[in-house]
């Protein structure tokens, strides 16, 4: 299966990040292209999902700069990302617990809505249109994830596995360009995994969304990614496809520990 | 062979494409069949799925589908594969319907042994199937897929998509408008309208071959006895290959005309079900079984009044729902109570399991419990067993309205004669027995005797009114040394309708009377044990401590209480028992994969323990080993205790 990868979309440049007088990150540089799978890995504390924050616009490095599109970027809010068509899942499931996974998904689909908050909640005009025109397209995601059995169930009541992935419809409700996964697969059995990895395969093959992910199962990083870069305490270590990562000697140590 | 069913009411419909051609003509607006889609349900009406089928079929004739070729049909129950059966049937093909959640290698067997050329899939999963056997299967030249999902990077020529097909066949039909109804004209009643496999639990599969006269025989049948009218509905779930849903969901609703609703996945079922509240339902007695259980879990939950209401009418509805639903005379006071009953319990019951419209609902393919048949008929659902094969249309025995007997099968179903042979085999002959079994002319030979009866394998003997009651497959049954019968399942399963019992096996033939081994049930038990405050440590000492091994005894005890009335089979009590250790497991080969005894390869392992039963000890040291899930091996030893059961002197009839 060949897929077109395209040109650099995010660029960052010398990314340094500190809370006070610690570095979570140090001049980092890395690029993502359109439609690829780019892939963060690192032990814990490497700073990872703070680099996954910077993207977002949650964190604002004191040093370097980000290019979207060929274009500097300027100090940025998380709202702004989402405008910008990106979407995020969390490494601790964010989901709305008493609400039904129909409604939670529809709340991606939020910064896509123009009916004003009156019409919202008298649902008269513009919102009651919109509305239909919008449970289509979460229907479509729900049909897509394959969770058509659990559309009314309060997402509280679900088991983790499907939490996480109730959460991944959240964000491609939003019809993102741009997906940002903060480890999909954490406490996930092999099974649960699978079914995950065929989905971001899907999403990145039927859609063309590019996705950024975090994640600490090798197997699964190796197999999906297209290109991935390694952390460790803030700085970069590798960068590359993985077959070259596999075998940087940098690498090796900060996950094994070293050499005897 | 004779076979000539009534054709005199279907005036020349006498084929399944005739069928459906006359519905859209005479009721073109109404609903065919449903399917939700993106959250909604979506229908066609009868006049839609002709316009569909004729351009499948036509679709089909252009990619060089001719007559007598087999169709493979392989998914779940869709819109689209139903019609395909039609369209293949309009063009004098036969369709052949798979298992879709076996593994290709297992399709390979039937896919070579009808030599199948064109095959019709649901989804990429299936497609993937195919293309891994096409190699080894030879013949298959075109694959269709009804679900593009997935299927974009797939651009083998022999692949198509079915909307191509539908508009591949449109233009067809366009170009040779006279084509079609001249294929469906040379249809005749005949010819073989589908092809099922059975499972073969004994040696290879075998394709029966059914005719359309045999099929719609066995709908007009059904449908006469239960009177199932056009406005009805069903939820089409179980398999496509399975005789049971071509009869309900195919033949009925071609015949009867009614509509059938495919739910969203397997997942959605129940929740389909509450939707679309059917008028007709089918389902094996474990799913009655796990509805009631959680009917009885929430009850837990719910406040005292409640409770209390539910638990009051429920008795109400012991005592007499059954009898008013049979139309029998109810005094007053319980009608009233009934009454009051169904406006606050069971109406509401049978709304939250989606019930509330259901005229029939039936259940085959296991012995179900008096008690759970009991259950749903008190509440007014009209449950009813049937019995049949996939070499009858799956069309034998029905049970009248007002007829129920909760362990008889039925009567004989219009058209059906029964016969039982000198060694209790159940014999039947009628319009619908297969035409043959595919190109195994031998096996056909086999099971059709010179009479023309075919035989079922089953055991069986007929009561007194003329209802069938299915004792045991015909070989397993043997008899006492003393000469009665021994019917080991027809035991077994009166044993597994306690709760608290999994599995028994029993042993008896040649011998001089009944012993047993009995597997608890381990959630049902540890349940009961907890309750109690009887602390144990895992499966095995669970299933010998004496309270539960007391336990075991007293449904054993009533059992036998059971079986003394019963003439033939008073011989059969079960004299000594005891609880095995573990869990017979497929993974040990005790069981088949569809959880059936293998009753030999039990009697083997387990020699010593048979050995102890009959020479009267009362334990015995065993040590088995045992295969763990992950394919590691053990060993597990116990010493067993063996147990006397009361058994109830034989009151003889007077001469």
């Amino acid at each position: 299966m060949s897929k077109k990868i395209g040109d650099v979309i995010l660029d960052l440049q010398n990314i340094s990040l500190r809370f006070g007088g610690v570095k979570a990150l140090t001049d980092i540089s890395f690029n993502v292209r359109q439609h690829e799978i780019r892939a963060i890995i690192g032990p814990n504390g490497a700073g990872k999902s703070s680099m996954l924050n910077v993207i977002n616009g949650v964190y604002h490095p004191q040093e370097g700069k980000i290019f979207w599109h060929g274009n500097e970027r300027k100090r940025m809010e998380p709202h702004m990302a989402a405008q910008q068509n990106i979407a995020r899942t969390f490494q601790n499931i964010a989901l709305f617990k008493g609400m039904s996974v129909l409604d939670n998904i529809m709340t991606g689909r939020i910064t896509k809505m123009k009916a004003n908050f009156v019409e919202h909640a008298l649902w008269f005009g513009r919102a009651r249109k919109e509305e239909l025109e919008h449970r289509k397209k979460v229907e479509e995601v729900i049909d897509f994830l394959e969770i058509q059995h659990i559309r009314k169930t309060p997402v509280g009541r679900l088991p983790y596995g499907l939490q996480k992935r109730v959460e991944l419809g959240r964000a491609l409700a939003a019809e993102p360009s741009m997906l940002l996964l903060d480890e999909p697969m954490a406490g996930m059995n092999v099974e649960e995994k699978q079914d995950m990895c065929r989905f971001i395969l899907d999403v990145n093959d039927q859609f063309g969304t590019t996705i950024v992910l975090i994640e600490h199962d090798m197997g699964v990083v190796m197999d999906i990614s297209d290109r991935v870069v390694v952390l460790d305490y803030g700085k970069k270590i590798g960068d590359g496809v993985p077959d070259e990562v596999k075998n940087n000697e940098d690498v090796i140590k900060a996950y094994l520990g070293a050499g005897h | 062979m004779p076979k000539q069913a009534n054709f005199a009411a279907l005036d020349g419909l006498h084929t399944f494409p005739r069928l459906l051609f006359h519905h859209a003509q005479t009721r073109p607006d109404a609903p065919a069949m449903r399917e939700k889609y993106l959250g909604i349900w979506q229908t066609w009406t009868w006049s839609d799925v002709a316009e569909r089928v004729r351009a499948l079929a036509c679709g089909l004739a252009s990619l060089g589908f001719k007559r007598g070729d087999n169709l493979a049909i392989i998914g779940d129950n869709r819109p689209h594969l139903y019609m395909m059966m039609t369209a293949a049937q309009c063009l004098g093909g036969v369709p052949v319907p798979l298992y879709q959640d076996a593994v290709a290698a297992e399709m390979l067997f039937v896919l070579q042994d009808a030599g199948i050329r064109f095959a019709v899939v649901e989804d990429q999963e299936q497609v993937d199937k195919m293309l891994e056997v096409m190699g080894q299967v030879g013949t298959l030249e075109h694959i269709i897929y009804d679900d593009p999902r997935g299927m974009r990077h797939y651009n083998q020529p022999f692949l198509h998509d079915i909307h191509e097909l539908m508009e591949m066949g449109r233009i067809h039909d366009r170009n040779h408008h006279d084509f079609l109804n001249r294929e469906v004209e040379q249809g005749h009643f005949d010819d073989t309208s589908v092809m099922l496999y059975t499972s073969g639990t004994t040696g290879k599969p075998k394709g029966v071959c059914q005719t359309h006269a045999a099929f719609i025989a066995a709908a007009q049948g059904g449908v006469q006895v239960d009177k199932l009218g056009p406005d009805g509905d069903i939820l089409s779930y179980l398999p496509m290959a399975w005789v049971g849903d071509h009869l309900f969901s195919y033949a009925q609703a071609l015949v009867a005309g009614f509509t059938i609703n495919c739910p969203e996945s397997g997942d959605t079922v129940m929740s389909d079900l509450r939707e679309i509240g059917p008028t007709c339902y089918f389902a094996p007695p474990r799913v009655f079984e796990s509805l009631l259980t959680s009917v009885m879990i929430r009850m837990e939950d719910a406040g005292k009044l409640k409770q209390k209401m539910f638990h009051h009418f429920m008795a109400v509805a012991k005592r007499c729902g059954a009898d008013i639903l049979d139309g029998k005379s109810v005094s007053f006071g319980d009608r009233l109570q009934y009454w009051l009953g169904n406006l606050l319990v069971y109406g509401p019951l049978r709304n939250v399991l989606g019930m509330s419209r259901i005229r029939v609902a039936y259940t085959a393919g296991a012995a179900i419990g008096p008690e759970l048949f009991r259950f749903y008929r008190s509440m007014g659902i009209n449950l009813k067993q049937f019995y049949g094969q996939t070499e009858t249309c799956a069309y034998v025995c029905l049970q009248p309205d007002g007829q129920i007997k909760f362990d008889s099968v039925g009567q004989p179903a219009p058209g059906v004669e029964i016969k039982i042979a000198d060694n209790g085999e159940v014999l039947v002959k009628g319009p619908m027995l297969l035409k043959e079994y595919y190109k195994r002319p031998d096996a056909t030979a086999e099971s059709i005797n010179a009479d023309g009866y075919f035989m079922t394998g089953d055991a069986g003997f007929l009561d007194e009114d003329g209802h069938l009651k299915i004792i045991d497959r015909a070989k397993d049954v043997g008899k006492l040394s003393n000469g009665a019968m021994f019917a080991p399942n027809y035991i077994e399963n009166k044993l597994k309708f306690f709760q608290h019992i999994k599995e028994v096996v029993c042993f008896g033939h040649d011998r001089d009377m009944v012993c047993a081994f009995v597997n608890i049930d381990v959630g049902a038990v540890g349940n009961w044990a907890e309750r109690r405050g009887i602390a144990y440590s895992g499966y095995a000492d669970l299933a010998g401590k004496p309270e539960v091994l007391e336990l075991i005894r007293e449904c054993v005890e009533q059992i036998n209480a059971d079986l003394v009335s019963d003439a033939m089979v008073a011989d059969s009590q079960i004299h000594r028992f005891l609880v095995l250790h573990k869990e017979l497991d497929p993974d040990d080969d005790e069981l088949t994969r569809t959880r059936k005894v293998r009753r030999n390869f039990v009697a083997e392992k387990y020699k010593v323990l048979i050995d102890a039963l009959y020479s009267g000890k009362t334990n015995q040291f065993i040590e088995t080993e045992v295969k763990f899930e992950d394919g590691r091996r053990g060993k597990i030893s116990a010493d067993l205790k063996i147990l006397d059961a009361k058994t109830f002197p034989i009151v003889k009839k007077a001469a």
